[in-house]
């Protein structure tokens, strides 16, 4: 290529050669991304529709087979015998509901502190030791839910000679919480910058208190989702729970006598429901359970976005 | 700048030109109805106090506030005879023909510093050897580091210091051969000996590409400009264009009051 100028014919400008060259290589690289890119975006969609229709048929089922059951009795009475007369009389899942505060109340208060404190130590060490309990967190996050109830059994009731307790499913629960808090609220104290904590520190203030006072407000929204991932996780596990808790039908509010709690309401009545009433009140349940914690995780995602505003 | 020389850079071709442009976020104005035009084969300097939206006007120049969210650009912007920002043209285009050297150096961390230098070409699709190894070489020869370089470009870009690395995000920025080349103060993170080294190499590279550049600095505005934009918070918080004009009239001889008191030091 060579430019046209009024003086006559110049030397070819290398640069506007190669500049021309690249120009339509990426022009025609552009285009072939282009048609891939609508491809991925088509997958994606596929994906998402396939992924939604799972979850919109999940509700809708819950929806049509439990609403119905849902009244004031529902919270406010525990479960009665229905008699082949009175083949209505269910009462409600108080019990269950009480219990369900009782057993993730107890694993909330044990986990938030000791997950938060070792995620920020996490995210302040580098050595043998904090990998260790990164990667144990790991295997952790990963194993059968279950295996924390046997557990728990196994430690507390067979060799302590505790007996069945909400204060025991609590416990459980806490030990599926702990790595799922530190995993996430270790992200959100690395994703507070180092010159924040240096700023501190130059100042002649304790780690402790850098760690307190200036590190944790910064990571709070963070720390918030940390929690509320790992509530909505335990809220609705069943299986640890069956191992430890025992049953009750009278609702209480201690965590020393047996419990129940709303997932093992819906697993006992689809598995043991005496009448298809029963197994309905179980939909029921089930549709609560849902709702809650879809609650929790919109209440999480709203006040962290409001968390994250207040700040700018 | 060459002494006696008055010629107005104004005169000659244009790269670039801007009309009525503002840079808004979330509905708050950042920079409100900037028009000028950027010489052709030479150093425009944006200068102003903090706040003044140089940087953000930059930003505009080659669609970076596009992955902004609230970020809103209105006015036009013409490169050539195409609006930047015309739903027609890719960004991507866009940003090929308009590169960006940033504040502090970014090489990318993982990559070679000839990956580095070639990677806008060969993410863009140029696969062969020869134009890449031609690219990479001239990029680098323009950005004065081909001989320190030329033995090691396996090596990682880290190994190069600050000032080194810096160069090495010019020649990569030049390597698409862009028609303007956005610098975002770019010695602000370097020692005076590394600054030194980059004035020196925009007053070569002006051969090539033209330049916009942001300097907090106004004795390196004076220095390495040839056409100078002054602008300045607004009561509302928006920056405003005060002043255009020739580096050496703006110096010597501003016609805006408030001009005259920032090159003298009285604000900002």
């Amino acid at each position: 290529m060579s430019v046209t100028t009024g003086i006559g014919e110049l030397p070819a400008d290398p640069i506007l050669e190669r500049r021309a060259l690249i120009q339509s290589i990426a022009r025609g690289s552009l285009a072939r991304r282009a048609v891939v890119s609508r491809l991925m975006l088509g997958v994606c969609g596929l994906a998402f529709l396939a992924a939604s229709t799972v979850l919109v048929w999940i509700v809708y089922l819950l929806v049509a087979k439990g609403f119905h059951w849902i009244s004031i009795n529902f919270f406010t009475q525990d479960p009665l015998t229905p008699t082949v007369f009175q083949q209505n009389l269910l009462g409600g899942i108080r019990n269950a509901i009480r219990g369900s505060i009782v057993i993730d109340g107890i694993a909330l208060v044990i986990a938030i502190p000791v997950g938060i404190v070792a995620g920020h130590l996490l995210a302040v060490s580098e050595n043998v030791f904090a990998n260790a309990v990164r990667s144990t967190a790991e295997v952790m996050t990963g194993l059968p839910s279950i295996l924390f109830g046997i557990f728990v059994y196994e430690f507390m009731i067979i060799r302590f000679h505790s007996h069945f307790s909400g204060f025991l499913g609590g416990l459980a629960l806490t030990m599926i919480m702990v790595p799922v808090i530190m995993k996430a609220s270790e992200i959100s104290f690395r994703a507070v910058p180092a010159s924040i904590r240096e700023a501190g520190l130059s100042l002649g203030l304790s780690k402790g208190v850098v760690a307190t006072r200036i590190v944790t407000p910064a990571a709070a929204p963070g720390l918030l989702t940390a929690v509320l991932l790992a509530t909505s996780r335990a809220v609705g596990e069943t299986a640890p729970l069956i191992w430890v808790i025992g049953n009750n039908y009278v609702a209480t509010w201690s965590p020393y006598k047996q419990q129940t709690a709303i997932p093992i309401a819906i697993y006992n009545g689809i598995l043991n429901g005496a009448s298809p009433l029963q197994q309905a009140y179980a939909w029921g349940s089930a549709l609560f359970l849902v709702a809650v914690v879809l609650c929790m995780n919109l209440g999480s995602r709203l006040l962290a976005a409001f968390l994250r505003r207040e700040r700018h | 700048m060459t002494t006696g020389d008055v010629e107005d850079p104004r005169l000659g071709a244009i790269a670039m030109r801007l009309k009525d442009v503002s840079v808004s976020f979330h509905g708050r104005m950042a920079v409100r109805d900037v028009s000028f035009e950027v010489p052709d084969k030479r150093v425009t300097a944006l200068i102003g106090p903090s706040g003044s939206g140089k940087t953000t006007l930059l930003r505009a120049l080659n669609r970076l506030h596009d992955v902004t969210r609230g970020a809103k650009v209105e006015g036009e912007i013409l490169l050539g005879n195409t609006n930047l920002y015309s739903r027609e043209i890719h960004p991507t285009l866009t940003r090929m023909r308009v590169g960006m050297v940033f504040q502090r150096p970014n090489p990318f961390p993982t990559m070679s510093i000839f990956d580095n230098v070639v990677s806008g070409l060969r993410f863009n699709g140029v696969r062969k050897r020869a134009v890449l190894n031609e690219a990479a070489e001239s990029a680098l020869i323009a950005a004065a580091l081909w001989d320190r370089v030329k033995d090691r470009l396996k090596m990682h870009a880290s190994s190069l210091s600050g000032g080194e690395q810096q160069r090495l995000c010019i020649a990569r920025a030049l390597a698409v051969e862009p028609e303007v080349l956005l610098m975002d103060e770019p010695t602000s993170a370097l020692d005076p000996v590394s600054t030194q080294r980059i004035e020196e190499l925009l007053s070569e590279l002006k051969a090539r590409v033209s330049i916009v550049i942001v300097t907090h600095n106004m004795q390196q505005a004076a220095r390495i400009s040839d056409l100078c934009v002054f602008l300045l918070m607004g009561d509302d918080g928006a920056g405003e264009q005060i002043e255009v004009a020739p580096t050496q009239k703006l110096f010597t001889d501003p016609t805006d009051r408030r001009t005259l008191d920032y090159i003298q030091g009285r604000f900002g």
